[in-house]
């Protein structure tokens, strides 16, 4: 009884983790097409320039400068914007799921799952 | 051509590119560096970095299906995440180091064995009847529901698996592609999980992986939005459209056709590679 009940909640969770996830698609993808069509109002018109590799600005490489950046409602800052929505919706799900092994007394999923949190936001925060 | 253009014609061809990835259930993501290197002249790092995104956003985008169907193992899921996000951070580094031509050939190369993998569908392995001891220790022993019930399963080959896995996440953080068929290869030969729950599993780890590709990938500064924007936008609407007639479609011929066009390119990736090296 008290495994189908586990289940059961094991699944909730889940199915709260499918829904947070899709929902931060779509947010990503409104983002994206608001800095889209701003982008394109404003620069449709120039050439693309894509042929040889220069890098990304500063304000467009880091979590905080990226933020800072969109909120000026420039187009490109707001498309960035949507990509870091969108990367950080497989490391929310990594989050939640710590909470969903605690709850179920998993040390070890606990700490395993910590881990890869861990190298999660070494990649987004520290890798340079 | 101005990027208004630019914008359109790679914005078709993604939606396209993500409609038969789902369909033949290899992912976009394996055809739209290819596509955005040899047909759009973009520079490979700038491609790698949005196809890594397009990536995320179909795994997170059919999360929350493969969700209510009950077929995922989350545990082996983040365990072996352990090996793809650490492989994919090797990956990533690597990449840094080597030269773009070097980077064709590499990805030439996997993509021929995307092609072949897309012919010959991997046979479902026999189920193990016996536990395994560090299978159990991990609980990774599960069931799944069938029709009137559910299905228990018992893993084998941890370690196996676990650097099979390092490896996929490797080739994922080099490439910036999903690389979900050497995922599955690993879950369902290795370690002998059915095949409904090593793909369930594996979309899930596809986008946790591919998103520690890409925090790379943008301190680089490799993710311009302007590329990124029609890529991930087409590549999103094309895999719901794809997920939505998968039952429907004649998929044999279809998968004929996506592996004779991956070979192709394979092929133009390879030339392309060489001829470019110094």
């Amino acid at each position: 009884m008290t495994g189908q009940k586990q289940a059961w909640t094991d699944h909730k969770v889940e199915v709260f983790i499918g829904n947070l996830l899709r929902a931060g698609v779509i947010g990503a993808a409104l983002l994206v097409v608001l800095g889209g069509i701003i982008y394109l109002l404003h620069q449709g018109l120039s050439l693309p320039d894509f042929k040889t590799f220069k890098g990304e600005p500063q304000e467009l490489r880091h979590v905080g400068a990226i933020i800072k950046h969109a909120f000026s409602l420039h187009g490109r800052g707001l498309i960035q914007l949507g990509l870091l929505v969108l990367i950080a919706t497989p490391i929310a799900r990594v989050a939640l799921s710590i909470f969903a092994f605690s709850r179920q007394r998993d040390r070890l999923y606990v700490i395993v799952t910590c881990i890869v949190l861990a190298v999660l936001c070494y990649s987004l925060f520290g890798g340079r | 051509m101005n990027i208004l253009i630019f914008t359109i014609l790679i914005w078709a061809a993604s939606l396209i590119a993500g409609f038969l990835g789902a369909l033949t259930g290899l992912g976009g993501g394996v055809v739209i560096v290819p596509l955005l290197t040899l047909v759009f002249g973009v520079d490979i790092r700038y491609a790698i970095g949005a196809s890594l995104i397009s990536v995320i956003a179909t795994s997170s985008g059919a999360a929350s299906a493969y969700v209510k169907e009950g077929f995922s193992n989350i545990r082996i899921g983040m365990f072996l995440e352990v090996a793809t996000t650490l492989g994919a951070l090797l990956g990533a580094f690597i990449a840094t180091k080597l030269s773009t031509s070097v980077i064709a050939i590499i990805f030439g190369l996997i993509l021929i064995h995307s092609s072949y993998l897309t012919i010959k569908r991997i046979s479902e392995s026999q189920l193990a009847i016996k536990p395994d001891p560090l299978a159990t220790r991990l609980k990774f022993d599960g069931a799944y529901p069938v029709a009137g019930g559910s299905e228990s399963y018992h893993v084998q080959g941890v370690p196996q698996g676990f650097s099979i896995m390092f490896l996929a996440g490797s080739i994922s953080g080099l490439l910036g592609i999903g690389s979900g068929a050497v995922k599955v290869l690993a879950m369902d030969q290795a370690m002998r999980i059915p095949f409904k729950v090593s793909t369930a599993t594996s979309n899930f780890m596809i986008g946790v992986t591919a998103a520690a590709g890409a925090g790379i990938y943008l301190n680089r500064g490799y993710i311009d939005p302007v590329l990124a924007m029609p890529v991930i936008l087409g590549v999103l609407l094309g895999s719901l459209l794809g997920a939505r007639h998968l039952f429907e479609a004649e998929t044999k011929n279809l998968r004929l056709i996506f592996s004779a066009i991956i070979l192709l390119l394979a092929i133009e990736m390879i030339y392309s590679g060489i001829k470019g090296y110094h």
